[in-house]
């Protein structure tokens, strides 16, 4: 028997798929409907100072026939009164007593900390988010991202919250930051019961080519937007697994933002530490209805590996993520084409030829458009395989007996690595490439 | 089995003669486009026999820069609007298209050029360049798509250019000869407009060229002279009883049919004779036409006929009945036509055998020959030293497409025998550079 059911540091849901604080949580008639949808938890629209919003919000990336394959948005926090809001947890606290109700929150001083989390503990609320990262117009103001660029401002804000708190405190990250250990670890140090990430990535995500305006166009005008949707999530995995293999920050439970939209993507994010996953852009793009893929595929993928809880399977990807000098050099694998598959659009021979190592060759009949791997130059860079439109068409084959292991950090231990620019073990010393002017034929 | 009710309005005519390959919008094109993989070297490119460079011109709709599309199919085909609906596609580019080896349904080639071609007509965006003069002129015997695309070419070149048309509308077979469900007279004098708009060559309408001494008087004031005069009327079959009314060749059917609409006669039985792709469309047109029974009678087998399968299925979607190995021995009928005498065929050591043992009437009110349209033999024998193959067809050089008469060149069904749009509009283009090599040699 499958329990999709989470306690995440304190705060109980009946599954790990949470609304992230955004558009899709502004009020309660949405979140009751996203919990009838099957939404374990929501953080709500983040609460403050109610803001006044601009027209003519959000900006998208569309990838040829995919849209908003990236999002953003110049959206501020809740716009609404903050009493309506608290009317409003109440009753869905009552509607919903065993679902999550997490307030997210954003104001400047202590005081106003300490009041804003009365009144959500008041209201009902299981959790308290804070909002650290949003990079668009609060972060002006000094608050969102100012914050979460800074771990000593963020640190001193999540100890006034925990003097205040009685009930489980998120942190939410910013990823406007070269080094995502530092905030992590200040919000630690903070007392922090817990982490959430990413929030939205600064960008620009287009130009109009006849006013010259970056989208969303305000009159003419725009500014930076925060980045999400499924262009983020290689970004967001990448800073999840940054704190999930840290050894301090990896005693709080992380909850994983950034891209998620499928089944498929809350079992990275788990495998990757996260303990719960926030969504947001699928929820703008398709509604909540998505949940209902989320929770079969991952009811099928924990069946298929008999996981009884997500805490089975929680961050074990996270050893087989090391450091670049500790992978194995003597690892080889070799591109093959199935040429039965294999339809003849030769992206792979061009990708190669033009992109990589000169490693497919064509046939000489032009009308046989099978490639061939020339297997002495190929690297294994699976490029060929990643451009081919063809499922298992081509396949990356091991070629090493497995035997042989080192390391660039042994072979520097054994002082057995190149030193001078001309030096004779260099690793592409002797490989095959062509004539330069094999180019102009 | 009539499957269209007889048109009595041009609102009728066009339901029965619904545009196989609609107009795309915008989004369908996109949409379409995004599916290319733009293969390398593609096959595409090589099977269209214009080599139009297709994965570029879909990748610029794609990246919704239509016009400079258009400009990459009108640099390899003059004709390309026409083209993009009128080219039998799937045994050509779309033929070739590698998502045919994967079961996937090939990239809609035809139709995207169309869309691109057709949106910069109607923008009437104006993207070619006529040459700097070289003072040099060129005549053009024939308005048709061989003409036009040398009277294109040509203009870019520098040269002035005079089309010495016969009928009263320009494009030839592409407006008279061709299916009213594959392009519409309007589609296709458009491009031409647009065309000539912008390369500014002169059409001479109803100005046939029958004489010995028209010819000498070009000769003497044009540098050269390009012969695009496709084929003439349909051939006579020598039957008994072919001069009954009602007894009509396809070539004029058609024509009527095209410039009549709704207002061409066709009575309820219709007996069409012929297997090639003018005698399914003949067919297909009658049934379309209301016609009650309309029968397809070929004196070989059904694997024999010339005509490609798709259009043979057209015919039969449009409720054709078809009678094959039975040839035509006769019409009868008293002064108008009352019905074919057939008689069946064998294949005797390998010889097409007519059985006079087995011989039967098929009752109609109307027969189309579409057996093949006359060569234009009397007048080539107008033209000094003109070389003409033994199935009276002008001889030219493959590359300069001159004739054996050095002033003159050739194109199109002239050189042979009847062949596509697309052919004609390549020979033409060729024809005109061939010119230019040997004017300014």
């Amino acid at each position: 028997m499958i329990d999709l059911s989470v306690n995440f540091a304190g705060i109980k849901a009946p599954n790990p798929f949470w609304l992230a604080s955004a558009p899709p949580t502004n009020s309660g008639y949405q979140i009751m409907k996203a919990f009838e949808a099957g939404w374990g938890g929501a953080v709500w629209k983040t609460l403050g100072v109610p803001v006044v919003n601009v027209s003519s919000r959000y900006g998208s990336v569309n990838y040829r026939n995919t849209r908003m394959m990236g999002f953003n948005n110049i959206e501020l926090i809740t716009d609404r009164p903050l009493a309506d809001n608290l009317r409003e947890i109440e009753e869905v606290k009552k509607y919903f007593p065993d679902h999550a109700v997490i307030a997210s929150l954003m104001v400047e001083s202590k005081k106003e900390w300490h009041q804003i989390i009365k009144d959500v503990e008041n209201a009902g609320a299981d959790g308290i988010e804070l909002n650290f990262g949003c990079p668009h117009g609060m972060c002006e103001r000094g608050m969102g991202s100012a914050v979460g660029q800074e771990p000593e401002v963020l640190k001193t804000i999540v100890e006034w919250v925990k003097e205040a708190a009685t009930i489980p405190v998120i942190t939410k990250l910013s990823p406007n930051i070269s080094h995502i250990v530092d905030p992590g670890l200040a919000a630690v140090q903070g007392g922090t019961d817990s982490i959430s990430l990413i929030n939205t990535i600064k960008s620009i995500v287009g130009i109009d080519l006849d006013s010259y305006a970056p989208y969303p166009i305000v009159d003419g005008k725009s500014t930076n937007g925060g980045y999400c949707g499924p262009a983020v999530k290689p970004i967001a995995m990448n800073m999840l697994k940054d704190l999930a293999q840290h050894p301090e920050i990896s005693k709080v439970p992380i909850s994983g933002i950034g891209g998620i939209e499928t089944w498929r993507d809350v079992v990275e994010f788990i495998l990757l530490g996260a303990t719960s996953v926030q969504v947001c852009t699928a929820v703008m793009h398709y509604g909540f209805g998505i949940v209902r893929e989320m929770e079969t595929g991952l009811r099928q993928f924990m069946e298929e590996k008999n996981y009884k809880t997500i805490y089975d399977f929680a961050g074990k990807a996270l050893p087989n993520i090391t450091e670049w000098k500790h992978l194995n050099l003597k690892h080889k694998v070799v591109a093959e084409i199935n040429a039965d598959k294999c339809i003849g659009c030769d992206l792979c021979y061009i990708a190669c030829d033009d992109g990589a190592h000169q490693a497919i060759s064509l046939p000489k009949e032009a009308e046989n458009r099978i490639p061939s791997i020339i297997e002495e130059n190929c690297v294994g860079c699976n490029l060929c395989a990643l451009v081919c439109p063809v499922e298992d068409c081509i396949t990356m084959v091991k070629k090493d007996d497995g035997t042989e292991h080192i390391t660039w950090h042994e072979r520097t231990m054994n002082n057995d690595v190149p030193t001078t620019f001309d030096d004779d073990r260099a690793g592409g010393k002797g490989h095959f490439v062509p004539k330069p002017t094999d180019a102009l034929k | 089995m009539a499957e269209y009710k007889k048109p009595t309005s041009e609102k009728e005519f066009q339901k029965n003669f619904k545009q196989k390959k609609p107009l795309m919008n915008a989004t369908e094109a996109y949409y379409e486009a995004s599916r290319c993989l733009f293969c390398y070297d593609a096959p595409c490119i090589q099977a269209c026999p214009t080599h139009i460079d297709i994965p570029l011109f879909i990748k610029q709709i794609h990246t919704d820069n239509v016009t400079g599309s258009a400009k990459t199919i009108f640099d390899a085909n003059w004709i390309g609007n026409a083209c993009g609906v009128v080219c039998p596609t799937g045994v050509l580019c779309e033929g070739a298209c590698v998502y045919n080896h994967q079961d996937v349904p090939p990239i809609q080639i035809g139709r995207l050029q169309n869309y691109a071609t057709n949106t910069t007509i109607e923008a009437q965006k104006d993207i070619f360049k006529i040459g700097k003069s070289n003072g040099k002129k060129i005549a053009i015997i024939g308005a048709g798509p061989a003409g036009i695309a040398c009277a294109c070419e040509a203009r870019t070149l520098g040269y002035e250019v005079d089309i010495f048309e016969a009928k009263d509308k320009p494009s030839g077979l592409t407006v008279h000869g061709i299916a009213p469900y594959k392009i519409t007279n309007e589609e296709v004098l458009k491009e031409i407009k647009y065309l000539q708009d912008q390369l500014k060559f002169d059409i001479k309408y109803n100005s046939a060229i029958t004489s010995k001494e028209q010819l000498q008087k070009i000769e003497k004031e044009y540098d050269a002279i390009f012969l695009g005069v496709g084929l003439g009327k349909t051939a006579t079959l020598s039957l008994e009883g072919e001069d009954k009314k009602g007894v009509v060749g396809a070539v004029e059917f058609i024509e009527e049919l095209r410039m009549k609409h709704h207002k061409t006669n066709v009575p309820k039985k219709v007996v069409v004779i012929g297997g090639g792709n003018t005698a399914m469309d003949a067919a297909s047109e009658a049934a379309r036409m209301g016609a009650r029974k309309t029968v397809l009678a070929y004196r070989r087998s059904k694997e024999e006929m010339g005509a490609y399968g798709f259009e043979y299925d057209l015919a039969i979607s449009a409720g054709v009945d078809s009678l094959f190995n039975a040839t035509p021995i006769a019409i009868v009928g008293n002064g108008k036509v009352e019905g074919v005498k057939f008689a069946k065929t064998e294949i005797i050591e390998g010889k097409l055998q007519t059985n006079m043992n087995n011989v039967f009437i098929v009752r109609c009110d109307m027969v189309i020959k579409a057996t093949g349209q006359a060569k234009q033999g009397s007048f080539y024998q107008l033209i000094d030293d003109l070389e003409i193959d033994t199935k009276t067809r002008i001889v030219v050089n493959e590359e300069t497409f001159q004739t054996s008469n050095k002033k003159y060149f050739a194109g199109g069904d002239a050189i042979n025998g009847g062949a596509e749009v697309v052919n004609a509009a390549y020979d033409g283009k060729m024809a005109a550079q061939g010119i230019n090599q040997w004017l300014l040699k």
